[in-house]
Order: structure tokens, then C-alpha cells, then sequence
């Protein structure tokens, strides 16, 4: 009997989307990054093309973080009172591929830091390392819409991704995006139609396709990983087969969503049985960024330096035609 | 889904008198407003005006003179065909073969040649069938006489045949399902396609009864038609049936998603 041939033949590429600018190109990074390209699901090299490899941003802070664990303390807590040293050592100790600048100080609930003071740290990470920066701002809307302006203008002609805008507050990024030339990510709650909304809004008040990566958030392994892996896939199937609205990069922001459950962080010591606490938190990032992989996620977020390296070696791994 | 605009057709007066008059603006206003409506393929049919070879070749040629969308040619004069397909900028769609073998023997290598997309007619001889299983038989000859001439399906379009709602109402139940059938004819299947405004000829309600009749025959499987592509509530109907059916993602914006996906 013949074995029937079930490869798939798809329609559309995703988009490539490059962040980070070079002296050429108007900025003063080292190098640019692209993301997406891919003409297939991830690493069916039978079906189609998987031109760039994933790539992983590590986690910094404006502030110092009061709530992260003593586990991802051991690495980082002799630098995190400054982005900049922070920052230096996750590109030189840990081989970042991008810095994430999430600035937490300027939550109105928090520190309540100032946009100037949030372009200062943007700044200082920028004169530091030379790899290409994600900016993400506290997530209040009023506050992100307040702080992004001076942050946006320091970084000028950097390209770099900012984020986020949503299906309710989308105006002032895209502005800032294409006057200062930038990357936006679009985010929705764990939804796919919302996700297709956000990008249809965005497009339609003028912001190109290729300037999106979509971040449809995220669960951590045993906290709704599941539901989104079927909404990344779906969606970048529909992207593959023709919707333009799903056909962007995706981006799992894994760190923030792992290092807060409590199979990573509690000690053996309140729940025995469980393993050593040490080894638990940067296996269960891991094993998030690796089911996220495979749905097709281009872009990660992570904070553990052993994770980090786990993941890059699977990825590495896999780039073979 | 397939949209193929029909109003470039002699049958109508003001291409008709375009026709006679060598009038380009009447035909590039109406070519421009379909593509601009979404159409896919933009159908150019001579009808009565005229039977002249030079005058079909003026009509295409006018019309991809204001847009790229490729084209369907609607003529049934075989004789013709070539001449008209070398005239087309792009592979067009042949409007259309029937399932009689000479018909068969002149169209298919033509489309083999220059590599268009055929309408298959499930009709012959006989005229149109007034079953189911004729349908099905008819649409089957076509599609492997097609298959064993090299084309691949995405390539073949079949045609149920649509007969007026207001003479022929058990045809129209016999054709959603004949299109149900051809759904699993072979895997991946042909398009099916219907020629819509037929449905709705001398009734009353003719926007209503092509909008309801369109989305029936989507959920039956239907993938292209040949209809007022102008007609937004048409247009419309037939997106939100395919979204429904789960083809397509919502968004609450997903007519603009749509829309503006096709204008490319």
C-alpha cells in the first residue's frame, strides 16, 4: 500500500520583522535581529522554510526588583540596581540575544518613576550593550502613554520593539513608533480574535505590517500553557494559510509568567517531594519556552541564565535542514 | 471564496451600447468598480452585442487597460478561444466547457497550453439535468477528463447549473445538493462555483433570494461565484458565512480584515 503523502503546502510567509538598527541603518547597534520568515510550521523543513532561528531576550529592570526570587537573585542582584550593568552581563555572561527593558519603576501602583527617568535607564542600556532592545512599559495604560514619548524619542532610530499596544489603547505607540522608528507589539488577553483585532486597528491608522510582533500572552507550564499554545498554533496556521492579520512573528514572555508559580519558586522545604527548588524554577522556564517553540514562537522572554542556555542549545539544534 | 465579477456582459444595455459605440469608459468604470468591490476575476461576456472576434479582443483588452485582475472569458465560441486566451495578461478562467467530449477535446488543451482555470458546465447535449445523479455524473466526466490532461484541480471550477427559483424550484434544492457531493469528489476537491444571478431571474425579492441562496450554497461547499460583486450585502453575506463555517478568523472588524485583504 502506498503511504499517502500528507505534507502541507501553504499559502503565505509570515512576516519577517528586524529589530535594532546599525550605524547604516541610522542607529548604533552592533548588529539587527529578524525575526519570522517562516513559510511552515517551525522546523518541518519538508513543507516549508524556517529561515531565522528563535531568538531570546533576557528580562531587565528600571528598578530593583523587591519580589523575584532568591534563585534568579544569585545571578543578577550584585547588578540589578543598574539597567546598564545589568544588562552587560546578561549580553556578556549569558549571551542574550535582546535585552528587555520592562519598566517596572514606573508603575503609578509602584515607584511611580517619571518618563524622563525611564529614558535615562533606556539611555544607559543603550550606551552599554550594543544588541538590539525591547522596551516594555508597566502595563497601565494612562502611565505607558505618559512615559513612552521620552523613551521613544532616546531611542530614536534604534529600531527597537516597543510595547504594548492593545485593542483599547493603541494611538500614541503607533505614532511614537513611526516617528522615532520603532517595532510595536500587539497584545490581547489569551484571545485570538482580539489578537486579529489589535492588528487590524494598527494597520488601519497607518502602521505597517511588518512592524508587529504579536504577543497573544502567555501561561507558564500547568497555568493555561495548553490554551495558549492552541491559539499561537491556530493562529499562525491561519497565518500560513493566508491571513494576513495572523501573519506576524510571535513572542512568548515566559520569565514574568514562570518565576511567579509556585512550582518554581517554593522551597522543598514547604513542599517535599517536589525536588530541589533550585533546579525546578530554570527547568520549568525551559520546558515553557520549548512547548512554546513548537507553536511557532519566534521571540522569548526569559530571565534564568541556565534556561536561557537550554533553550538556545534545543534551538540550535533544531536549525538543521 | 471567489468572487468573479459579472457585470462586464452584452447582456446588459450600457455594455451593450459600449460595445457598439466602442465606448471604453462605461466597461473600464465598471472593471474598476468591481475590482475595487473585492472581485477576484473580472468575467467579460459579449452576449448578443456583437459576434465579432475583434470586437472580444477590444473588450478584454479594454478592460485590463484600467486593471490587473485577471480575467474569465464568457463566450461560447470555441473557435474564439485561443485567440482570446493569448490576448489575456494572465492565465484567465474559460467560461466555460461542457461535458461533451468535443468540447472536452477543444477546450482542455487550450487550457493545458496556456495554463487557465476551466468552468466546468455539468450539462451536455441534453441540456441541463434535472437530478442530482446527473449532476454529479456530468461534473465527474468533466473533472477526470480535466485531472488526465494535467490539471490540478485548484484549476477546475464545476458548475451545478442554476435554474430560475421562480420556474425550477426543485432544481435549486438538486444543485446545493449536487455541490455537497462534488465537496468530496477528490481530496484536495475542485472549486465549485455557481453562476448566481440565474437564481433570482424574473422574481421579486432578486437581492434577497441571491443573498440567501449564496450563503446556502457556502455551507454546502460552494468556494466561487460569478455575481454582482457591487452588491455589498452580497458581498458581506457570503464573508460572514465563511466565518461562521470557521474559514477565516473572527475579529470584529473582520468584513474590513476581509475586504482589505483582497485589494492587494
Amino acid at each position: 500500500m502506498d503511504i499517502p503523502d500528507v505534507k502541507k503546502t501553504w499559502r503565505n510567509p509570515i512576516n519577517e520583522v528586524t529589530i535594532g538598527a546599525t550605524k547604516e541603518d541610522g542607529g548604533t547597534r552592533s548588529h539587527s535581529i529578524t525575526i519570522g520568515g517562516s513559510t511552515a510550521l517551525p522546523f518541518l523543513y519538508s513543507e516549508g522554510k524556517y529561515p531565522h532561528p528563535a531568538v531570546i531576550a533576557m528580562e531587565i529592570w528600571d528598578i530593583a526588583p523587591t519580589d523575584w526570587s532568591e534563585e534568579l537573585g544569585q545571578y543578577f542582584s550584585d547588578v540589578w540596581d543598574s539597567p546598564g550593568k545589568w544588562a552587560k552581563k546578561c549580553v556578556e555572561e549569558y549571551n542574550a540575544d535582546l535585552i528587555c527593558l520592562r519598566l517596572q519603576g514606573t508603575d503609578p501602583d509602584g515607584a511611580n518613576k517619571s518618563g524622563d527617568e525611564a529614558a535615562k535607564a533606556v539611555k544607559e542600556v543603550l550606551d552599554t550593550v550594543s544588541v538590539p532592545l525591547i522596551i516594555w512599559g508597566s502595563g497601565n495604560n494612562d502611565k505607558d502613554n505618559e512615559v513612552f514619548p521620552a523613551c521613544s524619542e532616546a531611542a530614536a532610530g534604534e529600531r527597537c520593539l516597543l510595547g504594548t499596544i492593545t485593542e483599547g489603547n493603541y494611538k500614541t505607540l503607533i505614532a511614537l513608533c513611526k516617528a522615532d522608528k520603532h517595532k510595536l507589539i500587539a497584545e490581547s488577553p489569551v484571545d485570538i480574535n482580539i489578537a486579529k483585532q489589535v492588528n487590524i486597528l494598527a494597520i488601519d491608522i497607518g502602521l505597517a505590517p511588518e512592524d508587529i510582533v504579536i504577543y497573544p500572552s502567555t501561561g507558564a507550564l500547568g497555568y493555561g500553557l495548553e490554551y495558549v499554545y492552541s491559539i499561537m498554533e491556530r493562529g499562525r496556521i491561519a497565518g500560513l494559510n493566508g491571513d494576513e492579520m495572523w501573519a506576524m512573528p510571535l513572542l512568548a514572555d515566559i520569565g514574568k509568567e514562570v518565576w511567579k508559580v509556585k512550582e518554581a519558586v517554593a522551597p522543598e522545604d514547604q513542599v517535599p517531594g517536589w525536588g530541589v527548588h533550585v533546579e525546578r524554577g530554570h527547568m520549568w522556564e525551559t520546558i515553557t519556552g520549548l512547548t512554546y517553540l513548537q507553536s511557532g514562537t519566534d521571540l522569548f522572554i526569559m530571565r534564568h541564565p541556565k534556561a536561557v542556555n537550554e533553550l538556545k542549545k534545543y534551538i540550535k539544534s533544531m536549525m538543521v535542514e | 471564496m471567489l468572487f468573479i465579477g459579472e457585470r462586464i456582459n452584452g447582456g446588459f444595455k450600457d455594455i451593450q451600447q459600449a460595445i457598439k459605440e466602442k465606448d471604453k469608459s462605461i466597461i473600464q468604470q465598471w472593471a474598476k468598480m468591481q475590482v475595487e468591490a473585492g472581485a477576484d476575476y473580472i468575467d467579460v461576456n459579449m452576449g448578443a452585442a456583437s459576434n465579432k472576434l475583434d470586437d472580444f479582443i477590444w473588450m478584454l483588452e479594454t478592460v485590463q487597460e484600467t486593471v490587473n485582475t485577471p480575467l474569465s472569458i464568457d463566450s461560447n465560441k470555441p473557435a474564439f478561444l485561443e485567440k482570446l486566451v493569448k490576448t489575456c495578461k494572465h492565465p484567465p478562467i474559460i467560461n466555460s466547457t461542457t461535458a461533451d467530449q468535443e468540447k472536452l477535446d477543444q477546450i482542455l488543451p487550450l487550457a493545458v497550453e496556456y495554463n487557465t482555470s476551466i468552468i466546468g458546465l455539468c450539462m451536455d447535449k441534453k441540456g441541463a439535468p434535472q437530478d442530482v445523479a446527473t449532476r454529479i455524473e456530468l461534473g465527474a466526466q468533466i473533472f477526470s477528463a480535466a485531472i488526465e490532461s494535467g490539471i490540478s484541480e485548484d484549476r477546475i471550477f464545476l458548475d451545478p447549473v442554476t435554474m430560475p427559483l421562480r420556474y425550477l424550484q426543485e432544481q435549486v434544492k438538486n444543485q446545493i445538493e449536487a455541490i455537497k457531493q462534488f465537496t468530496v469528489l477528490s481530496s484536495p476537491p475542485p472549486h465549485i462555483i455557481v453562476g448566481l444571478s440565474n437564481i433570482a431571474s424574473k422574481s421579486k425579492q432578486v437581492h434577497l433570494i441571491n443573498k440567501v441562496f449564496l450563503v446556502m450554497c457556502i455551507e454546502a461547499g460552494l468556494d466561487a461565484a460569478i455575481c454582482d460583486v457591487t452588491d455589498e450585502e452580497l458581498v458581506d453575506s457570503a464573508i460572514t458565512a465563511e466565518v461562521i463555517l470557521n474559514k477565516h478568523i473572527y475579529s470584529d472588524s473582520y468584513l474590513k480584515a476581509y475586504r482589505d485583504s483582497k485589494k492587494k
